[in-house]
């Protein structure tokens, strides 16, 4: 973006050439008492050595050298820096939404690209353009059901991310649904049993994520059965897709609804991540957001187009498919550059390397007296252990060792206080994984 | 062009009654409005529906429109056919375009619709005033 300066003299003429005298004559309709007159609180004017200065010094207050060991939801992974140079080209970073194809060709191939990639990752027909973020992904596939079914009933495992069921509960409070929780067993998988009774005809989808909120890898297909069998959708979300380089895609699910944040997006603290929906082709036409075609033009061409364009906002109004009027372009954009850097071998490599590592973690750490494997079902990059005591209390002995501990399953499952979900992926040590178990071990011979 | 056993609404449906039964489709005039058509979305069989509330909804390449119940009943078929070609209602919308046959709750229902010459008149005046 351009920074224009104006001279004085050039303001004077530009005044002069629509007839006003000052720039306060410009603001003239506002009504007098809603006009600011304080001059705004703010430091400066600074120079650009001040300027540097100054945010030299506040990068210095972020912290450094720490280990992690947290994920859910949200993964560490090693990121090229040819995708932030790329996507900080012009053409694409400030690039208007693509509403006008014939001038769009660019941005809607890259949208295309990206549609490809997620649908075979996650091995559905179709997928769209992108979505806020997973959470939002996850519920739109639930409206999704909603309208392709039209029934009111939802069946959510706990094992969802509580945060995603917390974007579910807001988006839909005032949406006629019913959301009922299925727990989970001592695998950490689904209580199949339990959600067997639970489904009955009202049901429009069951929500399912693979690998679940305790990092453990579901069994799909027979749940997708049980759902079937009364004509309820499934919906699969996936918080790291990392797992698909390792992991079949989950079978027999209707909509996957996936964050693709592992793919070259940084934690950033929360985001901008992209959501992904895909699904089975019959059901394009409740897809939300938009979808990117490839076509050809009268002299037979390559060309992009937005493809169902008619069912978004911006044409259907409060008729629309879903709220969505545009896409994560940017976002979407680096997962695709991500991806092609990596290539399939890549993918497959990288996630080999997550489960070795994840697994490594989880033997060192099962050699900790008092500590044990708390869920027997598969992983892939996360799994939960249980501690002897608090997991808040050790973390914080892990802070000051420069370690940032596991995620305290206590803080969404008050019965799960003692639980640990720990995160490795490829970006963890060896040598990290050691000194975090030699610490553990330190902090639990401690007496309380 | 606009046959004069059926009837018509405001909302350019059309409706042959055949004793309890009619057939349903968007009119001629509609199907040039909306431009070519890519989808339809219409009831199952056994769907009830009531007169002037939607009952389905058509694609064209321009927009996704609404299509409304002439008049009360249960839907006995919807049209097959569309599914693969839509396109059989921009080149016979009155024939092998009809969308939807329904057993009308109340059969005198279809005399409160407008009859071709009366249809013919709101489109000519709709025209004019466009």
């Amino acid at each position: 973006m351009r920074y224009l300066p104006k001279s004085p003299d050039e303001r004077r003429e530009m005044l002069a050439s629509i007839g006003v005298r000052s720039i306060d004559d410009l603001f003239a309709s506002i009504p007098e008492q809603f006009r600011l007159k304080a001059r705004l609180s703010l430091p400066g004017p600074f120079s650009e050595h001040e300027i540097i200065e100054y945010f030299r010094a506040r990068a210095a207050e972020n912290s450094c050298g720490y280990t992690s060991f947290l994920g859910a939801g949200v993964y560490n992974h090693l990121r090229s820096v040819v995708t932030d140079s790329l996507i900080q080209r012009g053409e694409f970073l400030t690039s208007y939404t693509p509403y006008q194809a014939e001038i769009s060709q660019g941005t809607l191939q890259a949208i295309f690209e990206f549609q490809t990639l997620m649908s075979e990752l996650t091995g559905m027909e179709v997928a769209n353009a992108s979505m806020w973020d997973g959470s939002t992904a996850t519920t739109e596939a639930v409206l999704m059901a909603q309208r392709l079914t039209g029934r009111n009933r939802v069946i959510v495992a706990r094992s969802l991310h509580p945060e995603y069921r917390q974007v579910l509960d807001t988006y839909t409070r005032n949406l006629g649904l019913r959301i009922c929780e299925v727990g989970f067993t001592s695998t950490g998988q689904i209580d199949a049993a339990q959600l067997e009774t639970a489904i009955d005809n009202q049901t429009a989808a069951v929500v399912v994520q693979s690998p679940n909120f305790f990092g453990v890898v579901e069994n799909v297909a027979p749940l997708a059965e049980l759902a079937h069998a009364k004509e309820a959708l499934v919906v699969a979300a996936i918080t790291e897709g990392v797992s698909l380089g390792a992991v079949r895609p989950p079978a027999g699910a209707d909509i996957v609804a996936m964050e693709a944040q592992s793919f070259g997006l940084a934690p950033s603290f929360g985001g901008p991540y992209a959501g992904v929906i895909a699904t089975r082709d019959k059901f394009v036409r409740q897809l939300p957001g938009r979808l990117a075609g490839e076509t050809v033009d009268t002299e037979g061409r390559r060309g992009y187009v937005l493809t169902l364009a008619t069912r978004e906002q911006h044409i259907r109004r409060e008729k629309a498919t879903s709220n969505i009027c545009t896409n994560q372009a940017l976002c979407a954009l680096a997962v695709a550059i991500h991806l092609c850097l990596l290539g399939k071998e890549g993918l497959k490599e990288l996630a080999a390397q997550n489960l070795a590592k994840a697994r490594f973690a989880l033997e060192e750490l099962e050699k900790v007296p008092g500590v044990r494997r708390a869920f027997s079902g598969p992983f892939f990059n996360e799994f939960t252990v249980e501690f002897p005591r608090s997991v808040k209390m050790v973390n914080a002995e892990l802070l000051r060792e420069k370690i940032i501990g596991p995620l305290p399953l206590g803080s969404f499952y008050p019965e799960l206080t003692k639980r640990a979900l720990f995160c490795v992926t490829e970006t963890t040590t060896r040598a990290e994984i050691e000194r975090m178990t030699a610490a553990l071990r330190q902090i639990l011979s401690n007496p309380v | 062009m606009y046959p004069s056993d059926y009837r018509y609404t405001k909302d350019h449906e059309w409706i042959k009654v055949s004793g309890e039964t009619g057939t349903v489709g968007i009119t001629d005039y509609a199907q040039h409005e909306l431009g070519d058509v890519v989808f339809v979305e219409l009831p199952a069989a056994g769907k009830q529906v009531a007169a002037g509330k939607i009952f389905g909804t058509i694609e064209s390449v321009k927009a996704v429109s609404e299509i409304f119940a002439p008049v009360s009943g249960d839907v006995i078929e919807a049209n097959a056919a569309l599914a693969n070609t839509p396109e059989i209602i921009n080149t016979d919308p009155h024939g092998a375009g009809w969308l939807i046959k329904m057993k009308l709750s109340n059969p005198t229902d279809v005399s409160g619709l407008m009859d071709a010459a009366a249809y013919q008149a709101f489109i000519s005046e709709k025209e004019a005033s466009a």
